[in-house]
């Protein structure tokens, strides 16, 4: 792949976008291999590759903007991309808080963030079936309880990205991605379990060993059998790192400029006051070298950087794209995203709750009664309210100590009393995900079950 | 629009579009095909959608985008070689099969494949106008009449966020097997939240509706009225809603979308693919009782204008009306094409796939419940203490152990036999197997949803449908804040 022929069509498009009656405009292009190969049992089940290419073109006339995507990067599709932009631009009203960012904002340079591995274009569909193999057989091989599985997969993508304004910004960086997953089932008493692990990375060489992957799904599948139910009761509740991430994902929502202008988040006029006991911490940063939500500027072409969203417990700074930042009255944080053919919208780079000192094994031991999460599942959050409501799996504990498994019941509160009465936080951050979370303990939930 | 027309139409602009020919698509269906493989299609598909959304008052956007390519699939036993391209040539479809059979052991045989256009089984969304067709003005002046009535509805409605999203897609389907169908899928959704706001309580409502009709569904019977009064009034009535209660208890649901259950509760379990594979809960219980015998449960794909309907599935198999539960038995399994040969069933027009880039699954279409004799009155007087869920947001299953929650976003405690106070939204969570068994009253009301669901899975999203009749719950787990005192 040559990387000018893609800054070109950008160029090419945002020219005709300006013939057709533009004030300003951006364009963001996309091209990218992927493969995907599925093992079941043994056996290749799927592979699967692709070469894919698209280009979303936003356009403004004045106030008004719109934005179109095509995968047609024909000289006569462009134009005719560029024509219809302006005609649809046309027939929107005027948003007064609409527009590029100001020029001085723009990224002055383009840092190399390590986030491409040229070992994963060079990887071939038998090296990726032989790694799902190789885990597949870990998870099969560790228990004779496993006795099926819904398969483990590898997949890759290597792609480039370019982003091109109107106000004379043109950058472009490559990226790459691995991952390897497994889903092994496990039978006894007639009732089947399953359960998963994975890893991802940007960097072929930092992808967990396949049979270690293999073996810890196989070790969470296990732990789940002969699960039970339990009486509804309010207990403390420990996410594991998995889950606890997921109660990033939620602050990630709640503090996006469009949640707040919008009215529609549960931290609505927060800002600068406690969230949160003092050893909560949580930073926002694009710039981590090799960090799976790196990017060297944002959708808009700001730079990406380091911004701390709690701080000690105080709600820090909201996350912003250009448009939120202005309906807030505010300034970018360069948190705009875009997938290639819908407008910016805020999304985090790596956000990640900063670890604490606690063991997991200590905070176990500091429940008398209560409940260890490690899946989740639905989607029972109300953005709005941060009411909380969520089916759950995961280990009841007594006197400090895994009793047996429990299922078919459901963990509730506010996600306002569940940040301000989060008691520990573990010691194992990893970042295995661009959102990330170590262990984690809240006082107290409300556990429905029988 | 005639059926002929509709029928023909795909394969001519697809040929046309891309230069291509049929024996030329015989060809190279036939070369995938070659020797080791079973099966080999290709899926052109070219779409065009239009989206515009209004909030605070203003249509702020507008997207239009389009998106064609082609996927190459070959199928030996039970393992699927796949590959796409955005790029339609001669050229790039013959690298695709390349990649594709590399699964089926390289072979550079050539079977002799001979395609007919197959005559079509269903014609069940001909329009007069496609909706994207119909003017921009005319939506963009929908969308802030809606805004105005959901504001002159009640004065604590303080924002509207409304969206309408129209497409249309184009198929065309060649398979090793002969088939050669295509068809054109236009399909219309608007969106509508309302908050609401009274001191400092907000609180939103969401409602909507479509399917596979002309833009002017939404104008008919004030339609768009109806959804607008519906979020406003679900917003509103959250702004009086208490804890809502935590534990297992009687719940009665609603008509309509609440259908959800069925979706989620059992329709993933029945999916060919799992049960092939003996991962879901419901494998081998084919012939045996999974519900009270006053359930009967039914897939159609064949409901005129449907949002899940569709004239052919995915793999060109015509769509078709499959009982997965009939009066409490479990009868039958949602099937596509390397899921039916593989366990011996009969194709059911459920091998769907998102687009072009994605590999067909065993999916849903619509999915619903057959009504019972009990009015909706006689169910809701005959609880004492219980929750009468009327919407939802969405939902989720462990096929493995067959456990399903679904999220209650409007929702009344049930007192003494009558519906009184709303209660905060809440999980619901249950055993698929088991929780069609705790129905003891099916209500004579059967509704099928507004037109607004997608449904996931492995990463592919599909647009489909939900019925059900007012149902009794005897015991199903209340995911509330509220511990019973």
């Amino acid at each position: 792949m040559d990387a000018q022929p893609l800054q070109d069509v950008a160029e090419r498009l945002l020219a005709a976008a300006k013939r057709h009656g533009a004030s300003a405009a951006d364009v963001v292009v996309a091209e990218g291999d992927t493969l995907e190969v599925g093992v079941r049992l043994g056996e290749v089940e799927k592979v699967k590759q692709a070469r894919q290419k698209h280009l979303g073109l936003r356009v403004f006339i004045d106030k008004r903007s719109a934005i179109t995507s095509s995968a047609d990067f024909s000289h006569l599709a462009l134009e005719q991309l560029a024509e219809d932009t302006c005609s649809l631009a046309r027939v929107i009203a005027p948003d007064p808080f609409s527009g590029l960012p100001q020029a001085e904002e723009l990224a002055a340079q383009i840092p190399d963030l390590d986030l491409y591995d040229p070992a994963i274009d060079a990887l071939t569909a038998e090296q990726a079936i032989a790694a799902a193999r190789e885990t597949e057989q870990a998870a099969l091989d560790s228990d004779p309880r496993i006795t099926n599985s819904e398969g483990a997969s590898y997949s890759s993508h290597t792609g480039r990205v370019v982003y091109a304004s109107t106000l004379g910004f043109s950058g472009e960086y490559r990226t790459s991605s691995v991952s390897l997953s497994v889903v092994p089932v496990a039978a006894a008493n007639g009732a089947m379990q399953r359960d998963y692990w994975y890893s991802a990375q940007r960097k072929l060489a930092r992808l967990e060993e396949p049979a270690a992957v293999g073996r810890q799904a196989a070790a969470r599948v296990l732990r789940r059998l002969n699960a039970r139910r339990m009486p509804t009761c309010e207990v403390p509740v420990i996410f594991d790192a998995e889950t606890a991430a997921s109660l990033l994902s939620h602050l990630a929502g709640a503090v996006s400029g469009y949640a707040l202008y919008k009215r529609t988040s549960f931290l609505l006029d927060k800002l600068g006051q406690r969230l949160a006991p003092e050893w909560v911490t949580v930073v926002d940063d694009g710039t981590i070298p090799g960090g799976l939500g790196s990017k060297p500027f944002d959708a808009e072409g700001l730079a990406t950087r380091r911004t701390v969203v709690v701080d000690r417990g105080m709600l820090a700074s909201y996350l912003l794209d250009t448009y939120s930042a202005r309906k807030l009255n505010s300034r970018s944080t360069g948190n705009a995203a875009r997938s290639v053919g819908d407008a910016p919208h805020v999304a985090p780079t790596n956000l990640v709750l900063q670890p604490g000192t606690a063991s997991p094994a200590d905070i176990i031991s500091s429940v008398k009664r209560g409940l260890y999460v490690t899946e989740l599942i639905g989607f029972g959050i109300n953005p709005v309210t941060g009411d909380y409501s969520r089916g759950a799996v995961g280990q009841w504990i007594e006197d400090g100590a895994f009793a047996y498994p429990v299922e078919e019941i459901t963990i509730a509160g506010n996600l306002l009393g569940m940040y301000d009465r989060i008691e520990a936080i573990g010691n194992d951050l990893q970042l295995r995900h661009a959102v990330a979370a170590p262990t984690v303990k809240i006082a107290c939930m409300t556990v429905a079950g029988n | 629009m005639t059926t002929e027309i509709i029928s023909r139409q795909p394969e001519r602009f697809f040929l046309e579009r891309f230069g291509l020919d049929r024996s030329l698509l015989e060809q190279i269906v036939g070369g995938a095909i070659a020797r080791r493989a079973d099966y080999a299609d290709l899926y052109f598909e070219f779409r065009r959608a239009q989206s515009l959304g209004l909030e605070e008052g203003i249509v702020k956007s507008a997207s239009q985008h389009v998106l064609q390519g082609v996927g190459v699939r070959v199928v030996a036993g039970d393992k699927t070689g796949y590959a796409y391209s955005d790029d339609v040539t001669v050229e790039s479809l013959r690298l695709a099969t390349r990649t594709a059979q590399a699964i089926a052991e390289e072979s550079s045989d050539t079977r002799a494949v001979s395609v007919h256009q197959t005559p079509p089984v269903h014609d069940l969304y001909a329009l007069q106008l496609a909706p994207l067709e119909a003017p921009l003005t005319e939506k963009v002046d929908l969308l802030s009449r809606i805004d105005i009535a959901a504001r002159r509805h009640d004065p604590r409605i303080k924002n509207v966020m409304a969206s309408i999203g129209v497409e249309q897609k184009l198929v065309l389907i060649v398979s090793s097997s002969g088939v050669l169908v295509g068809d054109v899928q236009p399909l219309v959704r608007l969106n509508i939240t309302c908050i609401a706001e009274e001191g400092s309580n907000r609180q939103h409502g969401s409602y909507g509706g479509g399917g596979r009709v002309e833009y002017g569904f939404l104008l008919e019977e004030e339609r768009y009225l109806r959804f607008t009064r519906a979020a406003a009034d679900q917003a509103l009535r959250n702004l009086q809603a208490v804890d809502a209660p935590a534990g297992t208890m009687t719940v009665v649901l609603g008509p309509g979308w609440p259908g959800i259950l069925l979706h989620e509760a059992i329709g993933h379990g029945l999916e060919g693919d799992f049960n092939r594979k003996k991962v879901s809960a419901f494998s081998d219980l084919l012939g045996q009782p999974v519900a009270s015998p006053l359930c009967t449960v039914i897939d159609d794909g064949t409901i005129a204008k449907r949002r899940g309907s569709l004239n052919v599935d995915d793999e060109g198999t015509p769509t078709g009306r499959t009982v997965l539960i009939d009066k409490g038995i479990l009868r039958g399994y949602l099937q596509d094409r390397l899921n039916a040969r593989l366990m011996g069933m009969p194709l059911t027009g459920n091998g769907r796939r998102e687009s072009f880039a994605h590999i067909p699954m065993p999916r849903m279409t619509n999915t619903f419940m057959l009504a019972g004799e009990s009015t909706p009155e006689e169910i809701v007087r005959s609880v004492d203490r219980g929750l009468y869920a009327a919407y939802f947001g969405g939902g989720q299953v462990d096929i493995t152990n067959g456990k399903f929650v679904f999220s209650a976003s409007e929702a009344y405690l049930i007192e003494g036999g009558r519906i009184t106070r709303p209660v905060k939204g809440a999980t619901l969570i249950g055993n698929g197997p088991e929780v069609l068994k705790h129905i003891s009253m099916v209500g004579n009301d059967l509704h099928l949803d507004e037109g607004i669901g997608t449904c996931g899975k492995d990463g592919q999203s599909v647009p489909v449908g939900v019925g059900l009749p007012t149902v009794r719950i005897d015991a199903l787990t209340v995911g509330g804040t509220q511990a019973a005192s």
